[in-house]
């Protein structure tokens, strides 16, 4: 690609980037910004250093460990709130109590309107299928990423079950979880500041 | 540091002893001993013999440096002994002392620091990061790789958006807000390993995963990666500390600290955000009605007078009030300091470089009638945004206003015998 293709290719790419996050709530983003000082001039830049290499879709599939809201990365698995009650008693309770109401480390249960002032599962957390991929990614604390698939289905349900989200018996499987409401969802809404004379 | 190293260790690293030395040595009863350098090896030292015995940690002053030699020079430089400057950790941050700083860029060691997973030990020959998800080629970048793209320095500030704790009298600028530290960040920018990957047009968002205990994770709107996102290796000339991301960290100038994710090993880009964990339940925060706003990135115009602070005593006369001005969303453009509890606002001096999202230095010059008042500074930005009092943040946010992007004015009593305290800011 001759500099001025690469120019118009660079500039078809930015519209494209800039127009669709035009319809994102939280684009912010001023076309004269693209020119700031720490933008590097590519005019002169080949279409490809040729640094790096390909990743093969092993490797990707070994760290790609993230879940979507929409169920995507989901693992195969299940796991049900009764099941889900012991592994907690044994790998959870230390920190986060007994019930999960108590703490001393980030109270996990507190149904929507009660009367806790901690922000919980129940009454803050937007997305069930949040709960899976951190618990997987991130938890126990002292030891992060030692449980298993179906350890963690069953610790996603007996969480939402405590927080009084689904019942007991509800397996929660990658079908059912993203289809799962969680009461903090109607909530959100996304930053409405922009700078400007505005306080918000 | 060990009080040896106030000493003054011989030149010659213990091959050959200076007949100066042992003349003087002669002359004024100093002893020569092995002490450790700096830079960690044993050398030869003149120790008087006449030296006070100092307090621990303090350094050893001889009654007169021009009749003793110095010390030899190690492999790393030293701070004064006399320069107590400490970051104030818990275990999950630490805070950057604002209020020892005489300019804008935070030394290293000093840059505050908040993980999620303790800060990890990555081996920078194993390093790898991945680019996936829409892309036309998905790939891997070593930290050899990185480095040999284009590379790009900028100075910028880093905070984090749950910086503002304001309950009592007794408070420093660190203890206030101590959670932003500014550094010279050297990278390669993202945009640049976006056109080697080939971004997908209908691409909005990436995730950026970092490879600490937490694998913590943030989605991230693609128009950031495009505009000044960086992969930065570099902070203030050298390799980033390990407590910063060592050896790779995402950058995102101006926005809110927890999005740029240090030890980074891989970015997937998408068309929606991920909602993972600290973008949902944590860096989120109820505003009025009983929502709450979420992906806040910018970091809104704020800032703090620094001198005169707490515990500082000031006395009647000439003072010039200092401190820090920055936004998140460009260049501070102005900053004003009332020193009569905000009846009146006079301009500031600026010190350059006024930078594009950066700390920028300021001072005012004041004649201090020795009578009680209340000092404060307001900063002005690029958007025309002025730093809000908290009333002010009340009455946009509610009672229910959260903790984050908290940037309220921040004022300072100065009592009659010239004592300096906090003026708190209650609103829970």
């Amino acid at each position: 690609m001759n500099n001025q293709g690469l120019f118009y290719f660079l500039l078809c790419v930015w519209l494209i980037a800039m127009t669709s996050c035009g319809s994102s709530p939280v684009g912010t983003a001023a076309p004269g910004k693209l020119a700031t000082a720490s933008t590097p001039d590519t005019s002169n830049w080949p279409s490809s250093f040729a640094f790096g290499h390909t990743a093969s879709a092993s490797y990707i599939d070994s760290i790609d460990i993230d879940i979507a809201p929409d169920g995507k990365g989901l693992p195969a698995g299940s796991g049900t709130a009764t099941e889900g009650q012991t592994v907690y008693a044994v790998k959870c309770a230390a920190c986060h109590g007994k019930t999960g109401a108590e703490g001393p480390f980030q109270k996990l249960v507190g149904a929507m309107g009660d009367t806790t002032k901690a922000k919980t599962i129940g009454n803050y957390w937007p997305y069930a299928t949040t709960l899976y991929d951190y618990i997987r990614r991130a938890m126990p604390f002292n030891e992060p990423g030692s449980l298993t698939n179906a350890e963690v289905y069953q610790l996603t349900a007996y969480l939402l079950h405590a927080n009084q989200i689904i019942d007991a018996t509800t397996v929660i499987d990658a079908g059912s979880l993203p289809q799962v409401q969680m009461p903090a969802r109607a909530l959100f809404v996304n930053d409405d500041r922009k700078g400007g004379p505005e306080i918000r | 540091m060990s009080t040896s190293d106030n000493h003054q260790p011989e030149p010659g690293a213990g091959k050959k002893i200076h007949r100066r030395t042992i003349l003087g040595a002669a002359a004024s009863a100093v002893a020569i001993a092995l002490v450790k350098s700096s830079g960690g090896q044993l050398v030869p030292a003149a120790v008087p013999a006449a030296t006070p015995v100092a307090k621990a940690g303090a350094p050893v002053v001889p009654a007169d440096a021009t009749k003793v030699q110095g010390a030899v020079h190690g492999t790393l430089g030293t701070r004064s002994g006399f320069e107590q400057l400490k970051k104030k950790p818990t275990d999950t941050s630490s805070r950057s002392p604002l209020q020892d700083f005489h300019g804008i860029i935070t030394p290293s060691d000093l840059h505050f620091e908040r993980s999620h997973g303790g800060v990890p030990v990555i081996d920078p020959l194993k390093f790898e990061l991945l680019i996936h998800g829409m892309v036309d080629r998905p790939m891997v970048f070593t930290l050899r790789d990185l480095k040999r793209f284009p590379s790009v320095s900028r100075i910028a500030f880093l905070e984090c958006s749950g910086n503002f704790r304001g309950n009592k009298e007794e408070m420093t600028p660190q203890d206030i807000c101590g959670l932003t530290s500014q550094a010279e960040w050297t990278g390669v920018m993202l945009s640049t390993l976006f056109r080697e990957v080939g971004i997908h047009p209908k691409a909005t968002w990436f995730l950026a995963e970092g490879s600490d205990a937490a694998v913590m994770t943030r989605s991230v709107p693609i128009h950031k990666g495009w505009e000044d996102a960086m992969i930065a290796y570099g902070q203030n000339g050298e390799a980033l500390r390990p407590e910063q991301g060592y050896p790779a960290r995402l950058f995102l100038p101006g926005w809110e600290g927890n999005t740029n994710v240090k030890w980074i090993r891989r970015i997937e880009v998408g068309d929606k955000p991920w909602m993972t964990r600290e973008e949902t339940s944590k860096y989120t925060e109820p505003i009025k009605d009983g929502k709450i706003r979420q992906f806040s990135f910018d970091m809104d115009a704020r800032s703090i007078i620094t001198f005169p602070s707490f515990p500082q005593q000031v006395e009647k006369g000439w003072i010039e009030i200092r401190g820090l001005a920055w936004s998140g969303r460009g260049k501070v453009v102005k900053v004003e300091v009332s020193t009569d509890a905000g009846k009146h606002w006079q301009t500031a001096r600026l010190q350059e470089p006024v930078l594009d999202k950066a700390h920028t230095y300021f001072r005012y010059l004041w004649p201090w009638d020795g009578r009680a008042t209340e000092i404060a500074s307001r900063v002005t930005d690029d958007t025309g945004y002025t730093q809000p009092t908290m009333q002010q943040l009340l009455q946009a946010r509610g009672r229910d206003m959260g903790g984050y992007h908290l940037n309220p004015v921040t004022a300072w009593v100065i009592k009659g015998d010239g004592r300096v305290l906090f003026k708190p800011e209650k609103w829970k």
